[in-house]
């Protein structure tokens, strides 16, 4: 970050402001931030005053709002810039498991999605944390599940500054030497994102989603039908990825990445596959999204349109061999290569400047629908299960919306500070710990929306056991061609079986065999496993049956402040 | 399968409401298929045949975002046929049945 000796010889091809460019993108941008704005008071919310209506937009989102929603919610701006980056400097295996990862994640929510819709629905459940605490009678469970879910989604909305950044830098804008030339863009941006979110709550993204997904889906079916064309074809994009993949790497002398996963990487990218889908769906900002629809087959029939996204991000992970056979260069601000510049710089490099534009735009839109759900998720995380549960029992219903509405912003400026302050490196490095964590949450939220078996205490061990060994493992991968000693990759041999695979996963089994071992000893013992307060039943619960409605709180009909 | 069709009146809600467990199966089996084949990288991981100029490797996967997609949608009516909606009652708070 503080190159300058290097950026100098740089900066002639480099700090170019594209003009057409950044005004394109400023007017979208402006656009939508008008539209987050107008947004709170879009099918009329009586009064935004409660954690309901805030946090979960009333609970009333049917088929179509809820797809673009989660669209827009789980398919983020640093998607968008790291799977074309991964497929660009390290191939397939890195890059193009995210294909196999969101198909199979959805017959996997599709599963349990439903019972956790209903279950939530008829107890009033806002986060997983909520459910936890409800069905296992266990405060200590619940705070695990809530720190783990806060935790892990921190780094996550740094990460989506990480892709408005790239657009900004290959932009031009962030070059200048001082501060607040470099920072300013990015801060007025998060800003913005961080007023309206606090005036319209879910209801924000969810009108700001139709916009990015439009554009997202126009901008990568023009690169994917036009790009192609011009670079010389999809045979010599292949041959050009196929060239580059088995070129030796200078440093360590292996190919530079894979075309087609040989056999020692199918444990790798299977693995990366299912724990990515496993995990995807703990993370609070999915389960908001997806709590927010109007009924129990609203989210299942989801799971059959939303894979549309997936056929979307395997052509946009292509654009990554595109740029290969395109002679990309992506060199950042600094004069140091950066492969997560590809993609916009391959835009810049091809499109008519006023295109570039709208790229851009989609881009660093698409930054905002998930930076946005997941700072509201993370906040009704903390009130529920942290404020309300620890620190301050009696809090009322306007209460709790005021706290969560602060702590969404908090959570941002925690995110603007991280990634202004930090090396981009550490986001990323706390990402991928994320991935990790989160999943070891999966066995005390699914598997006993199907059973009683499994002990509490059982549960919290495996978690524990889950987060020491996968922490552990993350730190130990070393990256040699990057230079980096610890957290360098995902992946690492497993227990076993001895072939690469990912840390999640292995830490995931390590967990579920604690929790089994575990309780089976529990249960012999005969030791207490809480009083469950849900019903079979409620794991089955639609729109209609009794309780299952948006809360109904007589607050006074105000409207809510600009 | 006509029991369900009463209101849920004198039903104990604290049991899995009835369904019929062959559709219930052939749903899961639908819904194991992808994951069973994208998990098995061996089967596909290779670059013959082509598909134009995209290697098997790709366009094989391609394909089964279609697949799982209908799979997930045949899964989703299934299930509704399978295990049709048992009214609830409320025995807790104010309301009575519906």
């Amino acid at each position: 970050m503080n190159a300058i000796t290097t950026a100098v010889p740089a900066a002639d091809d480099h700090t170019g402001v594209n003009g057409t460019a950044l005004a394109v993108l400023i007017i979208l941008f402006a656009a939508v931030t008008l539209m987050g704005f107008y947004a709170s008071r879009w099918r009329r919310p009586t009064s935004m005053e409660s954690l309901d209506e805030w946090g979960l937009g009333g609970r009333s989102f049917g088929t179509w709002i809820t797809w673009f929603l989660l669209g827009g919610d789980l398919y983020t701006a640093y998607t968008f810039v790291a799977v074309p980056a991964a497929m660009f400097s390290a191939g397939a295996v890195s890059g193009f498991f995210a294909v196999p990862y969101t198909i199979v994640l959805y017959p996997i929510i599709f599963v349990f999605m439903g019972r956790l819709w209903s279950v939530s629905h008829r107890h009033g459940y806002v986060t997983t944390a909520d459910y936890v605490r409800g069905r296992f009678d266990s405060r200590t469970l619940s705070l695990a599940v809530a720190v783990t879910g806060f935790i892990a989604t921190m780094p996550y909305i740094a990460l989506q500054l990480v892709g408005i950044q790239a657009v900004l830098e290959v932009a031009g804008l962030g070059g200048g030497n001082n501060w607040l030339a470099k920072d300013a863009p990015l801060f007025i941006a998060f800003a913005l994102l961080a007023a309206y979110t606090y005036s319209s709550g879910l209801r924000a993204p969810a009108v700001i989603a139709f916009v990015k997904d439009t554009l997202i889906y126009l901008v990568i079916i023009v690169a994917i039908i036009y790009l192609p064309h011009k670079v010389g074809g999809w045979e010599h994009i292949f041959g050009a990825a196929e060239h580059k993949m088995a070129t030796p790497n200078p440093i360590d002398g292996k190919p530079t990445g894979a075309f087609v996963p040989p056999a020692s990487q199918h444990w790798a990218y299977a693995t990366l596959g299912l724990g990515s889908a496993l995990a995807l769906f703990m993370y609070p900002h999915s389960i908001t999204a997806s709590l927010s629809a109007d009924d129990r087959n609203t989210v299942r029939r989801n799971a059959s349109i939303l894979p549309a996204y997936s056929f979307v991000l395997g052509l946009l992970a292509l654009l990554g061999w595109v740029a290969i056979a395109a002679g990309t260069k992506p060199i950042g601000l600094d004069g140091k290569p950066n492969a997560q510049l590809v993609i916009p710089q391959l835009f810049e490099d091809s499109f008519p400047s006023w295109f570039t534009g709208v790229a851009f735009a989609a881009i660093a839109i698409g930054a905002l629908v998930p930076a946005a759900i997941m700072s509201i998720a993370a906040a009704n995380t903390f009130t529920r299960n942290i404020y309300k549960e620890w620190l301050k029992p009696h809090a009322t219903v306007a209460e709790e919306a005021k706290v969560s509405k602060l702590a969404s912003l908090v959570v941002k400026a925690f995110a603007l500070v991280f990634v202004l302050t930090l090396d981009k490196q550490n986001a990323i490095n706390f990402q991928l710990l994320g991935g990790i964590w989160i999943l070891q949450t999966f066995p005390a939220i699914v598997f006993s929306l199907y059973t009683k078996w499994f002990h509490r205490w059982a549960l919290l061990a495996g978690w524990a056991v889950g987060m020491v060994y996968g922490t552990v493992a993350a730190y130990n991968v070393a990256n040699p061609r990057g230079g980096i000693h610890h957290f360098g990759g995902s992946l690492a041999q497993m227990p076993v079986i001895g072939e690469l695979g990912y840390i999640a996963m292995t830490a995931f089994v390590i967990n579920v065999l604690v929790a089994v071992v575990i309780t089976v000893i529990l249960n012999a013992a005969k030791v207490s496993n809480g009083s469950d307060e849900t019903i079979k039943g409620d794991y089955f619960a639609v729109a209609g049956d009794p309780r299952v409605k948006p809360l109904p709180e007589p607050l006074s009909e105000s409207t809510p402040s600009p | 399968m006509s029991a369900e069709r009463q209101s849920g009146a004198g039903v104990d809600h604290d049991t899995i409401p009835p369904a019929n467990t062959t559709l219930l199966i052939v749903a899961g089996v639908l819904l194991a298929l992808p994951i069973v084949a994208l998990m098995w990288v061996a089967s596909y991981s290779r670059v013959d045949p082509k598909l134009g100029a995209f290697p098997f490797f790709i366009w094989y996967q391609f394909v089964w975002v279609f697949l799982c997609s209908g799979l997930t949608y045949t899964a989703y009516r299934l299930v509704l046929k399978a295990r049709p909606h048992r009214p609830m009652t409320d025995e807790t708070t104010e309301g009575g049945r519906r």
